[in-house]
């Protein structure tokens, strides 16, 4: 690895740190995936009618086969009493599981009104747990915007899931990360042709498919917002394997060697298994760099995969980096990243939109990741954007995926150079 | 508490946002966790607008809570004031903010800012989107708006169009020129695209035009009291209404208006004989009131169909849906409750939704052809061309636009004439939407010899041949065949539905 690594990294650059207003979403966002992903859960938001309507905003299209999840809506009478809050609380789930019987686990989700209130849902859930149990097992998380930012949902419900898995001694490597069934496939078989084994995975697709951890557990994350997890998982005397995240060629195999060397495997086993899919990858990615060759990028704080997307970007594409904001930098989890990214652009952390806006229009870089929010406006200025949102739903880690990681940062660039003759009529959108 | 899975409406401060992004020199210091900024996209993305919504979020977080939340809103007015230099600022909180009771209006108020800062009390635990847009526009007009000289030639306001509104942005344009066509001026169209100066100039206009009650009804009851000015009880959507709305605007103003009617396409369009398959095509309404109250006339009297059930998410229009149900002789639904819409039209089976986006998804699981007229609105809703829904150009709207999702009368004859045809039948759906595959030859069903099947509680069952053959009905009237046997077997005290009861039933309730 050591001829990728440029000699100064950015992990030891000061960071910008804003306090401003946030152009981001909350945690609650992360059930839409999580509720495809864990399909005997269901995730029951306690909250107001916004939560409600920006489940329904950020799913975009209504998944209208009925989804695993749903908002129970605080009322004017549960504010003022929160003994009865409970009560209707414990009326709903009732009533939600006897319609659903199906469901196995039930995450009692948090939010910004049910936290101001001091709504208990720890004890809420322990209650309901024991009401319902064995049928059903209650957790609760918060989603909250006031406690969680986007893509920190996922991790805060896989962090409380931590406490209730069995406890095991097995020498085992559990892979850490809400993946696309396809792409969690494809991570699962590469381990095992490198002759990692057992492997488990968190979250599981079924509850009744978990399996125990303990002191001989290590793991390794596929998404760097996990952090409460990480902690977790530390807390249950599980060991974390340090690694770039799996975007990419570099990336993923730089991730699966660092699993292999925790195992005693050779790197020369990981080399070969993974020749094949590494000339793939890098036959894929060659064909969208050609676009990205010596474009400049510049990130908006999204979903902290800011970090080691642009590390891949940087390192595999060409591209340079102008700014990469995350909402919150973890460096134990993307600082092998950091060490790949040459000094250079500005690291920042937190937000503050107005200013980064006017940082982003001086700077006026090729390509701009942010939210959906800021997009149209932005390309209304005539810059070219990314929503920061597809690079969380789309299938992007592993080799497999890294040409289409590459192209969704191409494809406006592609877009833009073929609608370049077409000027624009902003009135139009009024 | 309620258990929600998809929501007709979003909160109120949704709907102040819908105000203040149709507006122009407006700003909005909203008191908000960060989440709360999904809210852009709606506009940003579902709309496609090019800019941001003037809004300030003050994003505070848990950390804040113990320390001055009130400062943090006190700072974001100041720099929202400062960035964004706007006419005048509106201000509140979302349903959190409500709850640290940080009081954004008192707050603002202090401040001395030199323009006029307008306090919005919206309770969220309470009220929805349409109470947002209602309750803001009426604070704006109210702080805003002043008596004052008339105009010389005879004018009105437009008022109800908001940003985020279903086809709000052609339906301006259709009446605007409408209006003019009958000598009527327009003075100031707002909420949508008004700056807080227009608002100031609304009292030199002879009358409103309220557009959209949900979203202006308490300005224009406001400006009929304090500026004299009357306003329209016609809303124009459709060809009966368009009329009565403008026999409305010459009985207020005095003017003989001279209509040219010479783009009206829907009457004959409806009249020619390929429209005959439309004759008491059973549909179901729902929406907001006011489309729902345009589109059940419209369906009775202009396409002639037969409207089987009507209802509105909204409540405030409960009164005057309940009102129009009895009128017609059918039951009024009203609920903001999706899956007692989805059951309501399970039991009516109709022919066809009239609805909105969720009524659209509804149907597509029950297989019920469905077209939008109302919000809430989803992308497909802002469509690049002129498709407003008033006027008479909206006349013609409304027709295209409800016969798209049918199956056209000869090809309807065709399906119920050769009913097991492989690449031509039922399931397939209307054969211009394409899509429609050929069913698999293989695909027949296993004969089996089938236990007679209970068909409801009155312990009428269906034999086998019986089964068979309500299958050869097509899909689009199947769901009424059975019904209609069914209630005509109980009322005869008839336990078996043979064949024979089944075209008997067919005889009784031919029409």
């Amino acid at each position: 690895m050591n001829d990728m690594t440029p000699s100064k990294g950015c992990r030891d650059v000061p960071v910008l740190k804003e306090r401003g207003q946030r152009e981001v979403f909350c945690g609650l966002t992360g059930i839409i995936w999580l509720h495809r992903k864990m399909q005997d859960a269901f995730f029951l938001v306690v909250g107001s009618r916004t939560c409600a309507h920006l489940l329904q905003s950020a799913a975009g299209v209504m998944i209208f086969a009925e989804p695993r999840f749903g908002t129970a809506i605080l009322e004017e009478k549960d504010l003022a009493g929160l003994a009865d809050a409970h009560e209707e609380l414990d009326r709903e789930v009732a009533r939600l599981l006897s319609r659903r019987p199906d469901i196995k686990q039930l995450f009692l989700v948090g939010s910004c009104p049910s936290e101001v209130i001091k709504l208990d849902l720890a004890r809420a859930a322990e209650r309901l747990t024991q009401v319902h149990f064995p049928d059903v097992r209650v957790l609760n998380y918060s989603g909250s915007g006031i406690e969680t930012t986007f893509t920190q949902g996922e991790d805060a419900a896989l962090a409380a899931m931590v406490p209730v898995l069995a406890k095991s001694d097995e020498r085992q490597l559990l892979v850490v990360g809400a993946l696309p069934d396809v792409v969690e496939d494809q991570a699962l078989g590469l381990l095992e042709q490198i002759g990692v084994t057992p492997v488990r995975v968190l979250p599981a697709k079924r509850a009744i498919d978990e399996h125990g951890i303990g002191e001989n557990t290590v793991f390794a994350l596929t998404q760097p917002f996990l952090g409460d997890t990480h902690a977790a998982l530390e807390r249950r005397g599980a060991r974390h394997i340090p690694a770039p995240f799996p975007f990419g060629e570099h990336g993923t195999t730089a991730w699966l060697k660092a699993i292999a060397a925790e195992f005693g495997i050779d790197e020369s086993v990981v080399d070969r298994v993974t020749e094949a899919p590494r000339a793939r990858a890098r036959k894929a990615i060659a064909t969208q760099a050609a676009e990205l060759q010596g474009k400049s990028i510049f990130f908006f704080p999204d979903s902290q995969l800011e970090i080691p997307l642009a590390r891949f970007v940087t390192t595999e594409c060409g591209m340079n980096a102008v700014e990469i904001g995350t909402p919150f930098l973890h460096q134990g989890l993307v600082g092998p990243d950091l060490d790949l990214i040459a000094k250079g652009p500005v690291i920042s952390e937190g937000q503050d939109v107005d200013l980064q806006l006017d940082r982003a229009l001086a700077a006026r870089p090729d390509i701009t990741v942010c939210g959906l929010g800021l997009a149209n406006p932005l390309e209304a200025h005539g810059l070219t954007t990314k929503w920061a949102i597809e690079l969380v739903f789309t299938p992007v880690h592993f080799y497999e995926q890294a040409g289409d990681l590459a192209g969704l940062f191409s494809r406006p660039l592609r877009r833009k150079e073929l609608l370049k003759g077409m000027p624009n009529r902003l009135e139009a959108a009024e | 508490m309620k258990l929600t899975v998809w929501t007709y409406e979003g909160p109120p401060h949704i709907g102040a946002m819908r105000v203040a992004t149709g507006m122009k020199g407006l700003h909005y210091v909203l008191h908000a966790p960060q989440g709360d900024t999904y809210a852009d996209l709606l506009f940003t993305m579902i709309e496609r607008r090019d800019h941001r919504p003037p809004v300030t979020y003050t994003t505070f977080q848990a950390r804040d809570l113990g320390s001055d939340t009130a400062d943090l809103f006190k700072q974001s007015c100041r720099d929202a004031y400062e960035r964004f230099k706007p006419e005048a600022i509106i201000v509140g909180a979302s349903c959190t903010a409500e709850l640290i009771q940080d009081d954004p209006g008192g707050l603002a108020e202090t401040m001395g800012l030199p323009i006029p800062v307008i306090p919005l009390e919206l309770p969220s635990y309470q009220r929805k989107e349409n109470f947002g847009c209602d309750e803001t526009f009426f604070q704006l007009v109210r702080a805003l708006a002043k008596p004052m000289e008339r105009t010389a030639r005879i004018s009105c306001n437009i008022i109800g169009p908001t940003g985020l509104g279903f086809r709000h942005r052609d339906d301006v344009q259709e009446l605007t020129a409408l209006l003019y066509d009958i000598g009527v001026e327009v003075n100031v169209v707002a909420p949508m695209g008004a700056t807080p100066t227009d608002l100031t100039r609304l009292g030199a206009a002879h009358f409103n035009v309220l557009l959209y009650p949900e979203t202006a009804e308490a300005a224009a009851r406001y400006m009929q009291r304090e500026l004299g000015q009357p306003y329209t009880k016609n809303v124009p959507i459709g060809v009966g209404a368009t009329r009565d709305f403008i026999a409305e605007v010459a009985e207020m103003t005095g003017i003989t208006p001279d209509v040219d009617e010479s783009r009206l396409r829907l009457p004959w369009w409806s009249k020619s004989v390929d429209s005959t398959y439309l004759t008491g095509k059973r549909v179901f309404v729902f929406g907001d009131g006011t489309h729902v109250r345009a589109a059940t006339r419209v369906a009775r009297e202009e396409m002639g169909f037969e409207v089987v059930g009507i209802g509105c998410y909204n409540r405030e229009m409960a009164r005057d849906i309940r009102g129009l149900a009895r009128e017609i002789g059918v039951e009024a639904l009203i609920t903001d409750d999706y899956l007692e819409v989805e059951q309501t039209i399970e039991a009516l089976a109709p022919e066809m939704i009239l609805g909105t986006q969720m009524e659209r998804h509804i149907g597509k699981r029950l297989g019920i052809p469905c077209a939008v007229i109302s919000a809430p609105v989803h992308v497909q809703d802002f469509p690049a061309r002129y498709s407003p829904q008033v006027g008479f150009e909206g006349a013609n709207v409304l027709f295209d636009t409800w016969i798209h999702p049918l199956v056209m009368g000869l090809e309807e004859h065709l399906l119920a004439m050769f009913r097991e045809d492989f690449e031509f039948h039922d399931a397939a759906g209307p054969s211009h939407h394409g899509g429609h595959a050929p069913k698999a030859i293989h695909a027949e069903e296993p004969e089996v010899e089938q236990t007679p099947v209970a068909a409801n509680d009155d312990n009428v069952i269906w034999l086998a041949p019986a089964e068979k053959e309500l299958k050869k009905i097509p899909f689009f009237v199947r769901g009424k065949a059975k019904r209609n046997t069914e209630k005509y077997a109980a009322e005869r005290g008839v336990h078996e539905i043979s064949v024979d009861t089944l075209y008997e039933a067919k005889a009784h309730y031919a029409r």
